[in-house]
């Protein structure tokens, strides 16, 4: 079976997907669709499952039931090679979760050499170049520890694009991040976003959200309650619990009545 | 607070321990003064001319040299590398095993492991060095065979649960960026989990390292040469010999040449680890 996909199959395409911890159903049958080199960013607020769907799609978590298919692959088959389709999935969290006993470049090669098995020179090359493209092209030798936070994400999206994805996912890539250093990871987002990568982001990033998505799904109590262009979603919501998450998120210090 | 405080140098017992402050440098001044007096007691009451001949017998001391360093230092070196190479190697097959998801392996590592630390090494030693003889004739243990034996089983069960500690306290994320690259699960283990439990373990195993060199005294059950005779045998037989207890003395400052450095790398490898977080 080939992997490889063609033009009009969609990169990532979820089927009912149903995840359950124990009693708690967090994902209530999502059904989701991303196009090759399109930007969908996921809203919602914290505990809507949005986390988890993100997390389903390079089955970090195992899927309780629906199907979930990454580049024409089906992953909840249980036959089906996760590490190779993972490989082509890069992925990054919330914290960083960088190695912290490897150097800037050793986190960015680490993976290509054992996994991909490329050269040493081609994998320190190719960690090169994506660690120019997130600005830190001069920090290859320092470890982990020894940069900022904003710096710390933008080595883990280098390290991702090291494997040369054609899917990123971002778990809330700037939650994180003390406020002056969000500008510039989700400036590095955004340029990925403008190179034609395909991307699935969950961030409370409106701005972001706003400017670069294509397609906004906001989410709330494991369903998908809204999905469509930013302008609609974002700037004009049709539901009543859309509204009302953006008016939260948009103006948190506004006095609202009793649970707020 | 009603009163006003008492003027400087009238002020009454009550008074200072009012203040938390006062009341801790009371309590300090106490603390120095007890030692004091028990230091003073000791070397009023202890018969130094009679200590330094027991321990401190220059002539005896002497007497020990070379062989002290030449046979019985290197001797217990020795054993306790052996022992833990062996215990190194098969605690972290234990520690594997006690994370395994295959259960049999969980209950065989932790009968093993809960037995092992359960039991005297002495017991171990006798078990090895006297009860296999015994029960197989015919079978000859080495004796290095028969120390590595004693010392790796009972430490395995200690560095295995050491090692375990480690691997666990590595974050959960690190496995999932690494299976987010697309490694697998052995790979994740071998090449980002392990080298950071290591890192964390450290401190503790070398601490097993000192337990160990302890633990080699016993290796006087299983009997000696001369040539085999390692700290505590040596220092033993020499008492006998010359009725003094200078070699014990001197076998003793042997250990603490090994142990005494290895605690200072402790706790720089601790300090280490504490600011690295």
């Amino acid at each position: 079976m080939s992997a490889r996909t063609t033009g009009s199959e969609p990169v990532v395409q979820l089927d009912g997907l149903v995840k359950r911890f124990g009693d708690v159903e967090v994902l209530r049958g999502i059904d989701l669709q991303v196009a090759r080199g399109e930007v969908v960013c996921v809203i919602g607020p914290s505990g809507s499952g949005k986390s988890t769907l993100l997390r389903c799609v390079n089955l970090l978590e195992q899927p309780s039931g629906g199907r979930v298919v990454v580049r024409g692959t089906d992953v909840t088959d249980p036959d089906c090679d996760i590490d190779a389709v993972r490989r082509h999935v890069g992925m990054v969290f919330q914290a960083f979760n960088l190695f912290p006993h490897l150097t800037v470049l050793e986190n960015c090669t680490v993976a290509q050499r054992k996994v991909a098995k490329v050269g040493k020179e081609q994998a320190q090359q190719r960690a090169q170049h994506h660690l120019g493209r997130v600005g830190l092209g001069d920090r290859g030798d320092a470890y982990p520890a020894q940069l900022s936070g904003g710096q710390q994400q933008r080595v883990a999206i280098a390290r991702a694009l090291s494997m040369e994805p054609d899917l990123m996912l971002f778990d809330e890539p700037t939650s994180a991040l003390d406020p002056e250093l969000v500008g510039d990871v989700l400036e590095v987002m955004r340029g990925l976003a403008d190179e034609g990568m395909t991307m699935l982001v969950v961030t409370h990033e409106m701005a972001f959200a706003r400017q670069v998505a294509d397609r906004v799904v906001f989410m709330d109590g494991g369903v998908v309650v809204e999905e469509g262009p930013p302008s609609q979603v974002v700037d004009a919501p049709r539901e009543a619990r859309t509204r009302d998450f953006l008016d939260r998120v948009l103006n948190p210090t506004r006095a609202r009545g009793a649970d707020g | 607070m009603t009163t006003q405080a008492a003027p400087r140098g009238r002020r009454g017992l009550r008074e200072t321990l009012r203040s938390p402050r006062r009341r801790a440098r009371l309590s300090r001044g106490v603390q120095y003064a007890v030692l004091v007096v028990a230091l003073v007691l000791l070397v009023s009451l202890a018969d130094l001319g009679e200590i330094r001949r027991a321990f401190f017998n220059t002539e005896v001391a002497a007497a020990q040299l070379p062989a002290v360093i030449t046979v019985a230092l290197v001797n217990t070196v020795i054993y306790t590398l052996l022992g833990f190479v062996l215990a190194f190697a098969l605690g972290l097959v234990l520690a594997l095993m006690r994370l395994s998801t295959v259960a049999p392996y969980r209950w065989i590592a932790t009968v093993y492991i809960e037995a092992f630390r359960g039991l005297p090494a002495l017991l171990v030693f006798i078990a090895i060095g006297t009860g296999i003889p015994l029960a197989f004739p015919g079978v000859f243990l080495d004796r290095y065979l028969a120390v590595t034996l004693a010392l790796g089983l009972v430490g395995a069960a200690y560095i295995g649960e050491t090692i375990r500690a480690g691997i666990q306290a590595v974050p959960r994320g690190q496995v999932e960026a690494a299976r987010s690259l697309g490694m697998s699960q052995t790979r994740a283990t071998v090449t980002i989990v392990i080298p950071q439990a290591f890192r964390i373990i450290l401190p503790p195993l070398t601490n097993e390292l000192i337990i160990l060199t302890k633990d080699s005294s016993l290796t006087y059950v299983l009997g000696s040469t001369f040539a085999q005779q390692e700290l505590t045998q040596f220092g033993r037989n020499a008492l006998n010999q010359y009725q003094s207890l200078t070699p014990v003395l001197v076998a003793g400052l042997c250990y603490l040449v090994i142990t005494v450095p290895l605690g200072f790398v402790v706790r720089r490898l601790e300090s280490r680890t504490a600011r690295s977080r």
